[in-house]
């Protein structure tokens, strides 16, 4: 090799000065955007914002938890916080981080389009996801909700007290912004691909995005209709789900877990798509099997429609339709485990570097891997009797939902924070941080599969004293997490004024993304690009910069 | 710290806990030892791989299609042998034994109410033999819970308007938790209890305290009380069928379908006597939705149980009235 590198590839004229980011100024500018790009900064903004909410109330219980004894928070306020952190955590951050705020920014560029092929559409969706955002902090302030994130019935229509309707109706209108992204990126997809940009030239995350939408469209509008069933038996006291009115309690679980088990593919299969990218780009390598882990995204999302019961074993379900359930639970495993091998194959005869969003994409493999083996334990059917409804479970969700998909929205964060802003991060903070997550994670949620199979059930205010040293161990955990997390903030602002300019590929990575400059320029690509490569062609560009060499 | 003072496991205390442990055990083992050896592959490659001025490209290889297959297909079997071992446990589980001691649960805004057919009722205490298969039938007087005792491995949700059975053995004499493990409100986690196993003995003596007589003999006082002697004689002279005989028969219903009288349709028979009325009876029985609480119905279930084991004399059929009285004044269960 010459005295080029892969930092070289990029495709852009001469450096122009206008980018998104300049091209306008002012707060309407912002906010009557139809950028994606902006539009994408501003679901960072307000997810990050609900993210420190939902942390907060997540601080507060593990602070509470600390004894035995319900001694900080009354049982009412506990019952508030648990319920406001899911709620907060699973339809105000996880649902739309990845998608929303990195796919929005990154996957029309990914595909050399100018925007979304909805533009509008794409505003119209932020502002549903603020109205019920705004919706949520009002309730929040005036007295919050205790029914759990599942509103489980008869419960949440005839003996919660607390703000029940306007919840739900928040849920359901943040469903309308989950339901428009989704329809947003697939016609994106299927519509807007660059010249030559075949569908097996995708970069992966687009498949996961793609994946994801599907379910999006089609599970969300299950949710919203089991959400206005249960305002109307609340509301007008219509027998749908409460026994004592004719109705069926089991009739909910069914219907909120057929949107609720696909919504868990919702928040994890856009994380699958990060960790593809980043480890292509910090391997310098074609993802080993490509076409496997493509397909892999789209059986994840057809079977994540057919295991819902898998949460209602001990409900009062037929013995035979829990055995079905199970089986086919065990089936949606074996997508996710070919995603584990293929990443890890990948790493073979690599170059793998060990930055920042490789990091987190490894603390990703290792913790989604301990969610997903969990699952299996979950799925079993003698086992999930004795575990379900305990802290076991509670560990398990937050291995997948926390140490898969806030990891890999992490790592993406990392990873195109150079292209979003243009600058450079910390690398030696950044590193630090990742670090502490993946301790803090392991400390607070490792000890909750323990305290899970001795018996401590979930949503428990005061506990037995036996379980005290594990939940220590799990505060303390939460408090390096905390930390964690806090770093990040931090120099992700100060970057934005002292971080080192970052050029246009500052990874040397393959991917449209990397070919224009950062920032991008309003219309992504001065010229539509052409592409001639199969996504993560290392070789191709080799030669790209070795002809450049000889030119 | 003493690895005693730190236990991993609950202590085992029924015939299930064993098997439960066993399984938990070897899928920690296998699943432990496969994400291990990914861990230590991952970090050996990003070691041995790492990018350095001489590494700066990777070396590409075609992925060898055995390979991927190989990893789906060993994986997709394992599955399967996990799922047929849990299904296994899960059957087993379902099947409860035909010696079962029969005890009556309900769940209630935060409490657990436990009645034995001797007529003893305890709350947030269950006293049980050891070594006897227990039969709990078990309802909820408003919202969801779920009655779940670590010990024993074993829980089920209880759900207003409907019976549900859940069995164990206890293995163990002593004191062990019960507690709540589907969020029902407020006290939530003060709907906790304990239930204490008893040597056999132990249990006789206890249960021959203090009782107002034995559940099913409260049940025919409550039947008594809402007057369903009335219709429901001993004989088949009355406006609703005979109930000796009639719990665990089939019964056949106007529509001529056929259904087994089990808890539920007692149950339903009681709060909502028109949703399945019996062939050959008119719709005349009020109901009593609202009206009997939810222990009063535990004793009725009783007595009706407890009708239900008693034999007709031959020839008579309690279901169905006798030809020469079957006039249109006829009353359903």
């Amino acid at each position: 090799m010459t005295g080029a590198t892969l930092h070289d590839v990029h495709f852009i004229e001469p450096a122009r000065t206008r980018n998104y980011l300049n091209v306008d100024y002012g707060v309407w500018s912002w906010l009557l955007t139809r950028d994606h790009k902006r539009i994408g900064i501003l679901y960072m903004v307000s997810a990050s914002l609900l993210f420190i909410i939902g942390g907060f109330f997540a601080i507060m219980m593990r602070i509470e938890l600390l004894t035995p004894e319900g001694d900080l928070l009354t049982s009412d306020t506990y019952n508030k916080f648990f319920t406001m952190h899911g709620i907060v955590m699973i339809f105000f951050f996880l649902i739309p981080s990845i998608p929303a705020v990195l796919g929005n920014f990154i996957l029309p560029i990914m595909i050399g389009a100018k925007d979304l092929a909805f533009p509008k559409l794409n505003l119209l969706s932020w502002y549903l996801y603020m109205i019920a955002a705004v919706m949520g902090l009002v309730i929040i302030i005036t007295g919050g909700v205790d029914t759990g994130w599942t509103f489980y019935t008869p419960f949440s229509t005839q003996y919660s007290n607390t703000h029940v309707f306007g919840t739900t109706f928040a849920a359901f209108i943040v469903g309308f912004s989950s339901i428009l992204t989704g329809l947003n990126f697939m016609v994106t997809v299927h519509r807007m691909r660059a010249p030559g940009l075949s569908w097996y030239r995708l970069p992966l995350f687009v498949w996961a995005i793609y994946a994801t939408s599907v379910v999006q469209l089609l599970a969300t509008p299950v949710l919203a209709i089991t959400l206005v069933l249960l305002m109307i038996e609340r509301g007008l006291g219509v027998g749908i789900f409460d026994p004592a009115l004719g109705g069926d309690p089991l009739l909910y679980q069914h219907l909120f877990w057929f949107y609720s088990h696909p919504a868990v593919y919702i928040m994890i299969l856009p994380a699958m798509g990060v960790a593809s990218e980043v480890v292509a780009a910090f391997t310098r390598k074609k993802i080993f099997g490509y076409k496997f882990v493509a397909f892999s995204s789209l059986a994840i999302a057809f079977l994540g429609f057919l295991v819902w019961a898998h949460h209602m074993f001990v409900a009062g379900i037929s013995v035979y339709a829990a055995m079905i359930f199970a089986f086919l639970s065990f089936f949606v495993a074996v997508p996710s485990a070919i995603k584990v091998f293929n990443w890890t194959a990948t790493l073979y005869r690599a170059s793998v570097s060990w930055n920042t969003p490789m990091l987190y994409i490894l603390g990703f493999i290792g913790l989604f891997t301990i969610g997903g083996v969990t699952g299996l334990f979950l799925a079993s059917l003698g086992l999930d009797i004795h575990v379900t409804d305990t802290y076991f479970i509670v560990a398990h969700f937050h291995y997948i939902m926390v140490g898969g998909a806030v990891m890999a929205y992490f790592a993406g964060l990392h990873y195109w924070w150079p292209k979003i802003t243009g600058r450079m991060y910390p690398e030696w903070w950044a590193r630090l941080a990742a670090l502490l997550v993946f301790v803090g994670f392991n400390l607070t949620f490792f000890p909750q599969f323990l305290l899970g199979y001795l018996g401590m059930p979930r949503r428990y205010h005061a506990y037995a004293p036996e379980f005290q040293v594990l939940n220590v161990l799990s505060t303390a955990g939460a408090s390096v997490l905390a930390v964690g997390y806090t770093l990040p903030l931090i120099y992700f602002i100060y970057s934005l004024r002292f971080g080192r300019k970052a050029g246009p590929n500052p990874w040397g990575a393959v991917g449209l993304e990397w070919t224009t400059s950062s920032p991008p320029p309003k219309e992504n690509f001065h010229e539509t690009p052409v592409v001639t490569w199969d996504a993560y062609d290392y070789p191709a560009m080799m030669k790209a910069v070795g002809d450049t060499q000889n030119v | 710290m003493m690895l005693a003072d730190f236990p991993l496991f609950p202590e085992q205390a029924s015939s299930f806990a064993r098997d439960v442990d066993t399984f938990y055990i070897f899928l920690t083992v296998l699943c432990g030892t496969v994400s291990v050896l990914i861990f230590l592959v991952i970090f050996y490659f990003a070691i041995k791989y790492r990018r350095t001025p001489q590494n700066e490209v990777a070396q590409e290889q075609e992925p060898p299609k055995a390979l991927e297959i190989a990893w789906i297909v060993i994986p997709f079997f394992i599955f399967m042998g996990i799922f047929v071992w849990g299904a296994w446990l899960y059957f087993h589980l379902s099947r409860v034994p035909d010696d079962a001691l029969d005890i009556y649960a309900t769940g209630k805004q935060w409490m657990w109410k436990f009645q034995h057919p001797s007529g003893q009722r305890e709350i947030n205490t269950l006293h049980v033999p050891v070594n006897r298969p227990i039969r709990v039938t078990l309802a909820s007087e408003d919202v969801i819970h779920s009655l779940f005792f670590p010990n024993f491995r074993t829980k089920a949700d209880a759900l207003p308007n409907r019976y549900r059975t859940m069995w164990f053995k206890a293995t163990k004499t002593g004191r062990y938790h019960i507690f709540c493990a589907e969020y029902c409100g407020t006290q939530h986690s003060g709907m906790i209890g304990w239930v204490e196993v008893m040597e056999a003995a132990d249990y006789q003596r206890w249960m021959a305290g203090g009782a107002e007589g034995s559940l099913a003999s409260q049940g025919e006082k409550v039947f008594q009380k809402y007057a369903c002697h009335t219709c429901h004689t001993i004989d088949a002279t009355g406006r609703g069928p005979v109930l000796i005989g009639v719990y665990g028969s089939t019964v056949t219903l106007s529509d001529n379908t056929t259904l087994k009288a089990d808890d539920n349709y007692i149950r339903e028979s009681i709060l909502n006597p028109q949703a399945k009325l019996v062939k050959g009876f008119q719709p005349l029985m009020p109901t009593f939705q609202g009206q009997v609480n939810e222990e009063d119905l535990l004793k009725l279930l009783a007595y009706v149980k407890s009708l239900g084991a008693m034999r007709l004399p031959p020839g008579a059929a309690p279901q169905q009235p006798p030809a020469a009285s079957a006039t249109s004044t006829r009353g359903t269960p």
